[in-house]
């Protein structure tokens, strides 16, 4: 029954959808009889997939085994948070998951949006909800979570335990949250084309939204990589992984999307610019769906391998972007130019950022799909870290250097004369920076000039904040300088990760003890254990620092028996400056052990960076919606006023 | 400047960064992407020396040795055609057996050796790399029946 009802609901919103796309067309068309309906149809879809996604969440807590997609993906054994996290770690549910959360971003824009003109935010309904439908399409005829068996299974068959980890409960989610804050931005973006309203206030609507998008994007692909990190036991952090790159693209176009409209609120100038870009976003978020979705990709994240599935999804793709191209290339012209700005000026260093940013998702995008292409012609290539790392370097080292200047400069003209004193004192503690790194031993070029550039933008990143009264300083000024701050830190993590890691491969005895960096590590025992679906050769391990006290370390190969996987389990030690990171791996004959051992000095900041940005996308993003709100408050009173005036 | 001028400049310039980029990404490419070969390819047309290529094929039956370092193994891939002997220090992969598929990323030596930085493995029962799932419907069973006869045989 329970099912049955969340289907209904599903088609249901289906069907408000295809009246919030009509009623919004007919808007904008100047016929208004669906008009004031196209703003309740919305909220109402939101909530009937609000209520059939809760409805799934039901299904899998009471592990209701006569729904295929239960019994696929649980086990009545399992704990409840892991339930929970079931309903959407499947394709079925993942899809509905990402569809709701598209409802409900509508349901909200269409609550509590007044600052547009009315015909705009409806061209911006429709937009959602033509994007909603081809997503409700692709779940009711291709991935109906909902389906039942024909006779109900008599237990489920659990969860791949590669995904039985917490963090990766949640990190698929929020990656999906960021993907449909541009969806919201580029409904948005459409609305305003549609309408031809390019204005700062349009921009100041959207703003949240890319924000929003952002930040879960930050904490999805920060997140993704601190898993891989510790899970796969290869001591990297990132691999260029194709499914890492899905997730990367998108947030080069959030962060370009995001500075860009940030010019449009201010100062009226990048209207084609914005719009464009919310039109990239939204293709990258689409395409990232479409590489993992597909299962074009082999790969521990692709679990749709399913042809049907990838056309279906490659369909949507090219009517998405090849519509909204379309629909961009009839209105752009009609766009006015913005207001004016000369080259030095704030906006100049952000169209020159935003540039170098499109040209970094270039390269990476060229980079990802250029295996799939040549294998068309029966080439098999595969494109790794020699490729993307010096292709990229290349305009990030430009980015970052701008970065560290652009937030000083005043907006529409500015000179360098002005801010002379903190250019030279930037420039002195850049190359003071490298040639401490040269002389302490050069280590790589691009590490040397990650580690020289990072403690450059470290202190330029607070530079905006001088001679100001730090009370009054707003929130979002806070956010921009605790973002680029973090920008420092995780690119300080990453030179230093490249620079300065060592390792150490050996096969030990019992007792004996080997070197890796300052750590001393001795291999006490190895000894079987059992988990309740594994067991497992468990090393035990003395590791100490600088001949400090000892610390305790377990790492394991495990076996699982169901379904048959072996994984390595790495163990670290993290100080605040580094990682020992340990991996216990074959017999190696006469007793031996092999151990493989890193450390990575100050690794960690790689994370922390990716925290600190994603923590001043949240303050920004607290400012500006607090800013708003008071502005309605004063707008209100006044409205207020004056009626009293007029009586 | 002009208004228009101006925006025309922005476009240019956006235009030549990015058509400057995809030159620069397609010429990388050609240089830093990682071919795959099969045994047989690598005997005809060996790539070359420390150029970062993939190997891929099946690890013949008995040919797996751990050296006395304890931590470096060797083993010859083979694709029923032709074979290569192949080095690797490291811990290996799981379920990295005899007999099975194997991917290896690294580099061919002026000895004719191949040096793995990296082996990627099935690490589970379903996983198949992709460069060999064509393999296996094609030649797979042949490769390994071939492999496994010509290990015996040395």
């Amino acid at each position: 029954m329970i099912a049955e009802l969340g289907l209904a609901a599903l088609w249901l919103a289906t069907a408000l959808a295809v009246l919030q796309l009509v009623g919004g067309i007919l808007a904008v068309r100047g016929q208004g009889e669906l008009a004031s309906l196209v703003r309740p149809t919305a909220i109402a879809q939101g909530a009937l997939a609000g209520l059939s996604f809760l409805l799934l969440i039901w299904l899998f807590l009471v592990t209701d085994l006569s729904v295929k997609l239960v019994a696929a993906n649980s086990h009545s054994a399992k704990p409840w948070i892991f339930k929970l996290a079931g309903a959407w770690g499947n394709h079925e549910g993942s899809m509905l998951l990402w569809v709701t959360v598209m409802a409900l971003a509508g349901a909200l824009i269409a609550l509590i949006e007044r600052r547009l003109p009315e015909k705009t935010l409806l061209a911006t309904l429709a937009g959602q909800a033509f994007v909603g439908i081809g997503f409700y399409a692709f779940i009711l005829f291709s991935s109906n979570p909902f389906e039942r068996l024909p006779t109900p299974a008599l237990e489920g068959n659990g969860l791949n335990p590669l995904l039985q980890d917490i963090g990766l409960a949640f990190h698929p989610p929020t990656l999906y949250f960021g993907y449909v804050g541009l969806s919201v931005a580029f409904s948005f973006a459409v609305g305003a084309l549609l309408t031809r309203q390019v204005t700062p206030d349009f921009a100041r609507a959207m703003r949240p939204w890319v924000l929003g998008a952002w930040i879960f994007l930050t904490l999805g692909i920060t997140a993704g990589s601190y898993w891989a990190y510790y899970e796969l036991g290869w001591g990297g952090w990132w691999f260029w992984d194709p499914v890492e790159n899905a997730s990367l693209m998108p947030w080069l176009a959030a962060t370009a999307l995001l500075h860009s409209v940030s010019v449009l609120a201010a100062r009226d100038a990048l209207r084609t610019w914005t719009i464009m870009l919310g039109v990239i976003a939204f293709s990258m978020s689409m395409l990232g769906t479409f590489l993992v979705r597909s299962g074009v990709l082999t790969s521990v994240h692709a679990f749709a391998v399913d042809p049907e599935r990838g056309s279906f999804i490659l369909i949507l793709l090219a009517i998405y972007i090849g519509g909204a191209l379309t629909l961009f290339g009839l209105r752009a012209s009609s766009i006015s130019e913005g207001e004016r700005f000369s080259v030095t000026s704030r906006e100049g260093a952000l169209v020159f950022n935003n540039v170098m940013l499109s040209a970094i998702l270039g390269i990476v995008l060229l980079g990802t799909l250029y295996p799939l292409l040549t294998e068309a012609f029966d080439v098999r290539v595969s494109v790794g870290p020699p490729y993307f790392n010096p292709a990229g370097a290349i305009f990030t080292i430009p980015m970052l250097l701008v970065m560290a200047v652009g937030p000083l400069l005043r907006w529409r003209q500015d000179s360098f004369a002005r801010i002379r004193l903190p250019l030279v004192l930037i420039a002195v503690i850049m190359l003071a920076a490298l040639a401490l790194v040269v002389i302490l031993g050069a280590y790589s070029l691009l590490a040397d000039l990650g580690l020289a550039i990072a403690i450059g933008i470290a202190i330029a990143s607070f530079l905006p904040l001088r001679g100001r009264n730090l009370l009054r300083v707003p929130l979002a000024t806070w956010g921009m300088v605790i973002a680029h701050f973090g920008i420092a830190v995780a690119l300080f993590g990453m030179a230093s990760e490249s620079a300065f890691s060592e390792e150490k491969l050996a096969a030990v005895n019992i007792g004996e003890s080997t070197q890796v960096g300052p750590w001393k590590v001795q291999l006490e025992s190895v000894t079987p254990v059992a988990g309740p679906n594994w067991t497992a050769l468990e090393g035990t391990l003395q590791a100490s620092y600088d001949g400090g006290e000892p610390v305790e370390l377990h790492p394991q190969a495990r076996n699982f028996w169901a379904p048959p996987q072996e994984t390595t389990e790495s163990q670290l030690a993290t100080r605040w400056n580094g990682q020992l990171y340990a991996v216990i791996g074959n017999e190696a004959g006469q007793g031996r052990w092999q151990l493989r051992l890193w450390w990575k000095p100050f690794v960690t900041f790689i994370w922390y960076g990716g925290l600190l940005i994603a923590l001043g996308g949240l303050l920004s993003l607290v400012g500006r919606v607090m800013s708003d709100l008071k502005r309605r408050q004063v707008v209100r009173r006044r409205q207020l006023l004056e009626a009293e005036a007029v009586a | 400047m002009k208004a228009k001028h101006q925006r025309l400049v922005l476009i240019v310039i956006a235009l030549v960064a990015l058509i400057g980029a995809s030159l620069l990404a397609i010429y990388a490419l050609r240089n830093q992407a990682s071919y795959f070969y099969v045994p047989k390819q690598m005997a005809e047309s060996p790539p070359e020396v420390g150029q970062a290529v993939r190997l891929g094929g099946m690890v013949q039956e008995g040919s797996l040795e751990t050296l006395a370092d304890g931590v470096t193994v060797s083993f010859i891939v083979g694709d029923g055609e032709a074979t290569v002997p192949v080095r690797f220090s490291g811990i290996l992969p799981d379920l990295f057996v005899e007999g099975s598929g194997v991917v290896a990323e690294g580099r061919l030596e002026a000895d004719g050796t191949f040096m793995a930085d990296n082996l990627l493995a099935k690490h589970d029962e379903n996983y198949v790399p992709r460069e060999l799932q064509d393999m296996t419907e094609h030649q797979a069973e042949q490769v390994v029946a071939e492999t496994t006869t010509g290990g015996k045989a040395e």
